[in-house]
């Protein structure tokens, strides 16, 4: 039975991870993000679940520390917003590249520098092409709702553990502090240390005499080894991309035209679509979820039955490159969007699709 | 060839009086001659031998000389990210109170680009070990100074001598830690003399025995020579220690509670 709440969606996370049997969290405050901590530290879940809570002295300590734990098998997770995510770069790079599995969120605001703590989705080149430093992905979900923000808590940590590789949440603060309804799993059960040892043969849990010494590092000084880890890494991705890819179509068996849009986007152009049908305009919505792996597959069929394609985003221009990509030139592509902390109107993306697209 | 014979001869089971602690991958170390990061590798190990806790502890290496001490360690072992060592450990300890966790850390990891990390590891009073190896230079990217450079040392990147007026104070951050109350021993040892071995190994076995109380960090500082960044033979890098290293970082225990 799942339990049905009203929460935030920063909270629906929080709670929706100790559900899913986190061992740790370790957080830095930082707008529009800090409810996530707050709500675990009152929570308790130390008492509730065993659940470490533990707030670092910065963003590069904790992600520091997210290595350290998910080094040991452990399900660890943090959280932040943009600037905060530029710091722990480095941290989920070295993630990365010794394959651990962790949860990350950011709660993405207006950018550059420390910009805005409006809701803004600037940070996708930085999340689905790397973000620190070496080729390396991170597998990133896309929440519209706060029922998505709790279920991707768990989703998010499953993954991890079946790819052995950070997994970014890419939310906004419009998604994670509106209050909506949400269903709550039941609790499960932490990791035994059993299941650890079984599950995470590779954990640093302590040597015992029935194997070798276990070391997590992303180093190796011999480049044809590294080489041979770095084509491992790839081939990890594009199982992501075989196995992994989710989207959601809205209205778009019978669409004319498609809006391309996530998160909150996503939510703008549901009710621009309400607008635009109302005046006969038959356009759908295909809303990744998955930002990677991208829907490139079913994002080239929808070329090949309609007449053109808005990409709707609260950044410059950024996911718009990847559809462009995958519709291999067959219709017209184009980008509209408000950013630095500003959400489109319904009725400026109705009149982005006639100016850009169905008159253009 | 005679020689040889005899060394046979004398090399018997028997006679053996030191040999290669188990606790020790069969590795070749990658360290200069001379330089103390073997004979410090060797005592933790022992250490770790002896109190017998080889499956409850993980370690965790820096980056630096030491990035490769978990290919001579035989324990489980994670590599951090420059600096950030005292960070994974504060979590495995959290996350796997049972364990005995400790970190491996040269001046430059420790005292420069990770000062946050140590800082706030020893005031929460991390249940954790705390190994600094303090040689004044960045060793293995060729010489470099440090922060715990000497006034008038010479290193790459400070080709006339450190001065204080442009490159600021060498940082005694033994000293600084064993102010915060998050750190229950806090001690200065070195290798250089089987002496000061002793020393140490009994500073590194009271350190890991205090992970037992639960009652905060023990943070063993190491002073120690890099013979080849200092340009010296290890003779004279030894010599160069104990007249210049020694007075600005006296040895001994700077906190012990209990």
């Amino acid at each position: 039975m799942r339990e049905l709440k009203l929460m935030k969606g920063n909270e629906a996370f929080a709670e929706a991870a100790i559900r899913a049997g986190a061992d740790g969290y370790f957080g830095y405050p930082i707008t529009p993000q800090s409810e996530v901590m707050e709500y675990l530290m009152a929570q308790k879940p130390h008492e509730r679940t065993g659940m470490i809570v533990l707030q670092a002295e910065s963003e590069i300590a904790a992600i520091n520390m997210v290595y350290g734990g998910a080094a040991t098998g452990k399900r660890v997770m943090t959280s932040s917003s943009s600037p905060g995510i530029s710091l722990k770069q480095e941290g989920i790079s070295y993630i990365a590249g010794a394959e651990l599995p962790c949860l990350i969120l950011n709660a993405v605001r207006g950018g550059p520098g420390l910009g805005t703590i409006q809701p803004s989705q600037s940070d996708y080149f930085q999340s689905t092409k790397g973000g620190g430093h070496g080729d390396y992905r991170l597998l990133v979900l896309a929440p519209s709702s706060v029922q998505e923000m709790a279920d991707f808590a768990r989703l998010g940590f499953d993954l991890a553990f079946k790819y052995r590789n950070p997994v970014l949440v890419l939310s906004d603060g419009a998604i994670g502090q509106m209050m909506e309804k949400v269903e709550l799993d039941p609790q499960r059960p932490r990791f035994t240390d059993e299941e650890i040892k079984k599950n995470t043969p590779w954990a640093t849990t302590g040597k015992t005499s029935d194997r070798e010494h276990n070391i997590v590092t992303s180093l190796d000084l011999e480049s044809t080894r590294m080489e041979k880890h770095n084509l491992d890494l790839q081939a990890k991705y594009r199982l992501m991309e075989e196995q992994e890819v989710r989207y959601e179509e809205i209205s778009c068996d019978d669409a004319e035209y498609i809006f391309v849009a996530y998160g909150t986007s996503a939510r703008i152009c549901q009710k621009a679509i309400q607008l635009a049908r109302a005046e006969g305009i038959k356009v759908g919505l295909l809303r990744p979820i998955t930002l990677f792996p991208f829907p490139k597959k079913i994002l080239n069929k929808l070329a090949k039955k309609t007449k053109g394609m808005l990409v709707v985003e609260m950044s410059a221009g950024q996911m718009v490159e990847d559809v462009r990509l995958a519709v291999e030139c067959q219709v017209k592509v184009e980008y509209f969007g408000r950013y630095g902390g500003i959400i489109p109107s319904p009725d400026e993306v109705v009149a982005a699709l006639k100016k850009q697209i169905i008159g253009g | 060839m005679a020689e040889v014979i005899m060394n046979a001869e004398i090399v018997k089971p028997e006679n053996l009086v030191y040999k290669r602690t188990e606790l020790l991958t069969p590795r070749t170390l990658h360290y200069c001659p001379g330089c103390g990061h073997g004979t410090t590798h060797r005592i933790i190990m022992e250490v770790i031998e002896e109190m017998g806790i080889q499956s409850q502890t993980i370690g965790i290496a820096p980056v630096g000389c030491s990035v490769l001490a978990y290919d001579y360690m035989d324990i489980d072992m994670q590599e951090a990210a420059h600096g950030r060592a005292p960070a994974l450990a504060t979590a495995v300890k959290r996350l796997n109170p049972g364990k005995f966790v400790f970190t491996y850390q040269g001046d430059g990891d420790l005292a420069a680009i990770g000062t946050a990390e140590t800082i706030h590891a020893c005031n929460r009073g991390e249940n954790i070990v705390i190994i600094f190896i303090n040689n004044g230079i960045y060793g293995m990217t060729g010489g470099q100074m440090a922060p715990t450079t000497l006034e008038g040392m010479k290193t790459a990147t400070c080709p006339y001598g450190r001065d204080i007026a442009m490159m600021g104070n060498p940082l005694k951050i033994t000293e600084l830690v064993a102010q915060l109350p998050g750190t229950l021993y806090v001690t200065r040892q070195a290798v250089h003399t089987p002496a000061a071995v002793r020393r140490t190994k009994k500073a590194i076995r009271k350190a890991f025995e205090n992970t037992k109380l639960n009652k905060g960090l023990s943070f063993v500082e190491i002073v120690s020579n890099c013979n080849s960044g200092w340009k010296m033979t290890p003779r004279q890098a030894n010599d160069w220690m104990v007249e210049n290293m020694f007075p600005f970082y006296p040895l001994g225990d700077i906190k012990v509670n209990e």
